[in-house]
């Protein structure tokens, strides 16, 4: 059927071209990891830059010994910690918002434009801000309070975007029909609507725990006395620069990538079975 | 109310069979007003994520704008208000005293934000060079829906790793022994090894490319999925070719989501400082690690002078970039 006709060659042509320019692309944002993951396996005596002296897991040891970089451990897990709070914040409050969304109600303009604003105020200023306003009251920061605070705030506008979009495609009617069978409200909810919402929710959930895993301007100043993981990451970056740092970059990244991994095999199994 | 009834009330009780046409707008407006007492109010929805916006997003803006009026003392600030911190920021000594060598010359506040900027537009127009190609790419010659989205995605992967290890990961490429030149050294391009990449315009440019350009491929891919494929086909049926097509369907329908990367990327790069430590070595700063400097020296008042003159530049910004394509139109 399919003649060669210089047309069909030409559609071609331009196809393989954009394929190889994608494939540019790509290496453009995952060279620099690449190279960051080959040198955390530098030989002992290697430095930050290529060649590589031999091939070690030293770095890699060094990670793990508990002086190396301040308190690695620690950050960690107080950076999931804040990462998993944020998370059911961010469900939470998307899911009650887009439902109050459904209907027109006063100053629904006004509030629409303040979450969005947390998506648009740079992290300094929101730092800066909320840090000098408690310093001045003499409340101190700290992680599980202001840094909580902010998080919310920069993840909320993702996840309210993702629970409007559900219920934008979502069909009343279903409810509607509960109702007229003499559901009430919370049997509605919780029979009807959430499971249909379910995948979306989650979905917000986890754009609230990745987007504060990484974040980095609006703790600056907020985290207190503890550090998160990336205030740690920074921290190390102003000493000499080491392949430990590679080491750690490499295990952060593995890590995120696992999450991602994780997140859409759930959310796979939620969106088929709310189907 | 009888000859008031709707004509097609009647349906509403048809066969049980077969697919039922929506009930009647009039009739659904009814029904949900009788149950609408037994529904929760939206402002006990609102209320907790609207408290938690005033207390987090609200007050603390308000108190930068609040803070900068108040006099600086030493290591601190007294609620007494002043404009001599907006005076610093655009003065400085000489300014209007012809035989100083300062005389008309801008203060360092005011070209740090400019090159804060500068540098802003400039990885703006990269990214969108880079990026767009990449979103028609994706939105318009993968025909396979699977294919679309698995490619998207691996596109995205950056956005969810640590954004501050991308910055080290440039490192190792632009360093005097790093890969660029190694790279350039072999191809015969440079005969040794050039300093030019790293603590450069370039090499911070290219980083902050490398780290924000998926941030405008999302949007513009969207904008360009959402195009009807008949149009075009319609326009190529009339004679139209590859190029015209393009440039009068295919862009202005694109434009919401060019302008919406562009001021996820404006507001982004304004507000940056991490990278310009990590990849420029602190050679300049920008107007974020200026704030941040006057905060560690305790000096709020100008911290937040700076703050309010970043805002001011970002929304003057976005302005610009609404006045050139109206989003709300298109949403």
């Amino acid at each position: 059927m399919a003649r060669w006709t210089p047309r069909r060659t030409r559609a071609l042509a331009v196809k393989t071209g954009f394929s190889i320019y994608y494939v540019l692309f790509i290496v453009f944002i995952f060279g620099p990891m690449i190279a960051m993951f080959a040198l955390s396996f530098q030989g002992r005596r290697g430095g930050t830059s290529f060649p590589m002296r031999g091939f070690s897991t030293y770095w890699w040891e060094k990670l793990l010994e508990p002086s190396s970089i301040g308190d690695l451990q620690g950050a960690l897990a107080r950076s999931l910690i804040l990462a998993l709070v944020v998370m059911v914040i961010t469900a939470l409050f998307s899911t009650m918002l887009a439902m109050a969304f459904r209907q027109k109600f006063r100053g629904s303009n006004l509030l629409f434009y303040t979450v969005m604003l947390g998506l648009m105020v740079p992290g300094v200023l929101l730092s800066l801000g909320l840090a000098t306003l408690m310093r001045q009251i003499g409340i101190p920061p700290a992680w599980w309070s202001s840094g909580l605070g902010v998080h919310v705030v920069w993840t909320l506008p993702f996840g309210f975007l993702v629970m409007m979009a559900v219920f934008n495609r979502f069909d009343s009617r279903l409810e509607e029909a509960a109702r007229d069978m003499g559901a009430g409200e919370w049997t509605v909810f919780r029979e009807i609507t959430l499971p249909l919402i379910l995948p979306g929710i989650v979905a917000a959930g986890l754009f609230g725990f990745t987007l504060s895993y990484d974040e980095f301007a609006r703790t600056t100043l907020l985290s207190g006395e503890y550090n998160t993981l990336p205030l740690d990451i920074n921290a190390s970056m102003t000493q000499r620069i080491r392949p430990t740092l590679f080491a750690l970059g490499t295990a952060s990244t593995l890590f995120s990538l696992c999450l991602i991994g994780l997140f859409i095999v759930v959310y796979t199994i939620l969106y088929r079975r709310s189907r | 109310m009888l000859q008031t009834a709707p004509p097609h009330a009647k349906r509403h009780h048809g066969g049980l069979i077969g697919d039922q046409p929506a009930p009647p707008p009039q009739d659904v407006v009814r029904l949900k007003k009788g149950k609408r007492d037994q529904t929760i109010h939206p402002g006990w929805l609102v209320a907790p994520a609207s408290i938690w916006l005033i207390v987090f997003l609200v007050v603390p803006l308000a108190g930068i704008v609040v803070f900068s009026f108040w006099t600086p003392v030493r290591g601190g600030m007294t609620p007494d208000f002043t404009f001599i911190n907006f005076g610093n920021f655009f003065r400085q000594d000489g300014f209007f005293d012809p035989e100083h060598r300062n005389f008309l010359k801008l203060s360092i506040f005011i070209t740090t934000l400019w090159t804060t900027f500068r540098f802003t537009v400039t990885v703006m127009v990269v990214c969108l060079i880079i990026g767009y190609p990449i979103a028609f790419f994706l939105a318009m010659q993968v025909k396979n829906f699977k294919w679309q989205l698995a490619l998207f995605l691996v596109a995205m992967v950056p956005f969810w790793t640590s954004y501050l290890i991308r910055a080290v990961a440039w490192l190792p490429m632009l360093g005097r022994r790093g890969l660029f030149n190694k790279m350039l050294m072999n191809l015969g391009v440079i005969d040794k090894p050039s300093s030019f990449f790293l603590y450069s315009e370039f090499g911070y440019t290219m980083a902050l490319a490398q780290l924000y350009v998926v941030l405008c491929v999302g949007p513009i891919f969207f904008s360009l999925a959402k195009i009807n494929k008949d149009i075009l086909e319609a326009a190529r049926d009339m004679g139209a070719s590859n190029f015209q097509v393009f440039r009068e369907i295919i862009l202005p329908l694109s434009l919401p989501g060019v302008a919406i990367g562009m001021i996820f990327l404006f507001v982004m790069l304004m507000g940056e400082f991490a990278t310009a430590v990590v990849v420029y070595g602190g050679k300049t700063s920008t107007t974020g690690t200026v704030i941040l400097n006057y905060y560690a020296t305790a000096n709020y008042p100008f911290a937040a002078v700076n703050a309010i003159m970043l805002m001011l530049a970002m929304m003057i910004g976005v302005f610009f970039i609404l006045r050139v394509v109206d989003i709300r139109k298109e949403l």
